[in-house]
């Protein structure tokens, strides 16, 4: 067959043919643009307010799920292990602060950069030291989540949901809409877009720059702390999942480093696009093609904008 | 007052225009080499020279390679592993198309298809910058990774989908395979690597050097002095890629022996940024040094608690090593951020100096 009708013609065609398979491929892409909309998240929030562009919460994402399970492994029951969790990874954040970012303030980016790879080969280590590195299984049922799928008999076909993704949907929603809150409403909020705005301006009006990246990193370890939760209910918990977060990335430089929509619309941008040319596109190339696809799709966007569909133009100065 | 330029006068531009100044650092220099070629092969065991030098002098290189494009043109990378797989599998094609061209003839010349594919990846580099280029990097290593499993020409359609490497000698001595001795391969590892150094000291001392220098330090002021920007750094990835597609086919042929695509993974291309911001962004000898740094310490780490007569469990060392790591590497980003090449200078200007405090 005609290799440009097999590219242009023939997806289509499939698509428009089993329209409860497209509608099935892109409920997968967009449960899993979600997902990479909320790891996205997190770098979005650290790099606004301290403008690091933190490696690590791909890590700080599978610490998070693994404390959960390895805290009601012990026989922590599964919500107060939560909290402790939550309380770990305000540690955390608090560590981070007084013993990485504290000593290399005012240091170029790429050294902070680089100081957030030696945290995460650090995190790495102290999970595998103290979790041990065998896959984990989510305690989704101990949570509250539900389990199962719903089938809808649409399309003249059928569509099943898992409602695990519904809830991560939900819940990715709630977190997302209660984010946007707290930067809204709240003086915490306020302090923190000053200080993502204009670090020396912030300093100047009294905010402290040391408490508001606690505040910072504190949020991106609760975003991980929900994203490790997710992806842990839909596949397990282990470092392979760091490999996911770094699926964020062209998440990231799609829609921009300074976004937070840019995130969610680039998630989805993602998560879809890719599911579609794997599902459709993959077999001309002989599969697997979803490992760079997405990488290819962010360049391609950024070809005609530099800065990400929402980041912020960065004007040049001599 | 051993170290002091004291005394030695320069009679022509040349002269004062030389890389190594001083005599000491010459004298130094000589004496490194000396030990390199003579001493390590003479007392150095097997061990020593097949898991310590080969894969610190090839690490070396590729940390070079990267360092050319981060170091010196301030272009962040996270694809160098890709372009070292490339420079890999381009020698294995070759070696295996053309078998009676010597083989260190093809690992020479992977270094120019790997190049080639570097400049693809590089094309973007004028419109995107920053970090946003670092990620589009990622494209590269990610797409030639799938390429590695995925396109079984590669790999000569081999079952396993590994390339293994063929037995070939020179001057009758066997250099590549099973049968070739480490004394040889580290030989000729030493060679290349101080020849492709060497070169690299030159280009990056030079015009085309300095162009890359003005263009990390602010690529507007440099276009406004009159630096083209878009070649230069297209050129940077040309360089760039090109040595590190001879240190990823000096790594399968003259080190591994043979080679999975995993092998050229994203963990290998964060390893090398590691090397060169350790060692010294925009420094050579910063490379080795970070090369040391990072590949010796795991070695070291595993055998210290044997040495002091604890045994701990194979994966606590290997969970402690990482923790190692990421430490060290914090505290030496801390302790100093220009990396260990600054430590030399520092030392250098203290011993220059010495015994008066300044």
């Amino acid at each position: 067959m005609n290799p440009l009708y097999q590219i242009f013609v023939d997806p289509f065609v499939q698509m428009a043919g089993a329209p409860d398979l497209f509608a099935q491929t892109i409920w997968e892409g967009f449960v899993g643009g979600m997902l990479y909309a909320l790891i996205a998240l997190g770098y979005v929030l650290i790099f606004k307010a301290s403008g690091v562009f933190n490696f690590a919460q791909g890590i700080m994402m599978v610490f998070a799920a693994l404390t959960l399970v390895g805290l009601h492994e012990m026989g922590v029951h599964a919500y107060i292990a939560l909290l402790l969790t939550l309380g770990v990874m305000y540690l955390l954040a608090v560590g981070v602060e007084r013993a990485v970012l504290r000593p290399l303030v005012n240091q170029p980016d790429i050294i902070l950069f680089m100081a957030t790879f030696g945290l995460t080969y650090l995190l790495i280590g102290a999970g595998e030291l103290v979790f041990g590195g065998n896959p984990k299984t989510m305690i989704a049922k101990e949570l509250g989540l539900p389990s199962g799928g719903i089938d809808f008999n649409i399309l003249g076909g059928l569509v099943s949901l898992q409602r695990i993704d519904i809830a991560a949907a939900v819940i990715a929603s709630i977190l997302v809409a209660g984010l946007a809150a707290f930067f809204q409403y709240t003086r915490v909020g306020r302090a923190l877009r000053a200080v993502a705005d204009d670090h020396q301006a912030a300093l100047s009006v009294g905010i402290s720059l040391n408490e508001i990246w606690v505040v910072v990193w504190f949020a991106a370890g609760v975003v991980a702390l929900a994203t490790g939760v997710m992806w842990g209910a839909r596949s397990n918990v282990s470092f392979a999942l760091q490999i996911v977060a770094l699926k964020a990335l062209p998440v990231l430089i799609l829609g921009g480093f300074t976004s937070v929509p840019g995130a969610i619309v680039g998630g989805l941008v993602v998560g879809i696009g890719e599911k579609l040319g794997e599902f459709y596109w993959g077999p001309l190339l002989g599969g697997g093609i979803e490992s760079w696809l997405a990488y290819v799709i962010a360049l391609a966007f950024l070809l005609f904008r530099p800065h990400g569909l929402f980041g912020e133009k960065i004007i040049e100065r001599i | 007052m051993f170290y002091r330029e004291a005394g030695q006068f320069k009679a022509t531009y040349a002269a004062d225009q030389a890389v190594f100044p001083i005599r000491q650092d010459r004298i130094g220099l000589a004496l490194i080499l000396v030990a390199a070629y003579v001493a390590v092969p003479l007392l150095g065991g097997d061990f020593l020279l097949s898991s310590v030098m080969i894969p610190f002098l090839i690490l070396s290189l590729a940390a070079i390679a990267l360092n050319i494009l981060t170091g010196y043109a301030g272009l962040v990378s996270l694809g160098t592993a890709g372009f070292m797989g490339a420079g890999a599998y381009a020698a294995y094609k070759l070696s295996t198309l053309f078998p009676q061209v010597n083989i260190l003839v093809w690992i020479v010349v992977s270094g120019f298809a790997s190049c080639a594919i570097g400049v693809l990846f590089g094309l973007p580099s004028l419109r995107i910058k920053g970090f946003y280029l670092t990620v589009a990097t990622l494209a590269s290593q990610f797409f030639l990774q799938w390429c590695f499993v995925r396109v079984s020409w590669l790999y000569n359609y081999n079952p396993s989908g590994a390339i293994e490497v063929p037995a070939r000698a020179l001057f009758g001595l066997a250099i590549t395979g099973p049968s070739a001795s480490p004394v040889t391969r580290y030989l000729i590892v030493l060679t290349i690597v101080v020849a492709m150094t060497w070169f690299a000291s030159n280009l990056v001392h030079g015009r085309i050097g300095r162009s890359w220098m003005a263009i990390r330090d602010m690529d507007i002021a440099a276009q406004l002095i009159g630096i083209r920007l878009y070649p230069a750094k297209l050129l940077a990835f040309a360089v760039s890629s090109f040595y590190a597609g001879v240190a990823g086919a000096m790594m399968v042929f003259l080190w591994l022996g043979a080679a999975e695509p995993d092998a050229f993974n994203i963990n290998l291309s964060f390893l090398l940024l590691f090397m060169v911001i350790i060692g010294g962004l925009g420094s050579l000898t910063g490379s080795f040094f970070g090369a040391a740094l990072i590949h010796i310490l795991p070695i070291a780490v595993r055998q210290a608690p044997a040495s002091v007569g604890l045994t701990i469990g194979g994966a606590t060392v290997e969970h402690l090593t990482y923790v190692i790591t990421g430490a060290m590497i914090i505290v030496f980003l801390i302790v100093e951020p220009h990396g260990l090449a600054r430590l030399l200078q520092i030392g250098k200007q203290k011993l220059r100096t010495w015994p008066f405090p300044y």
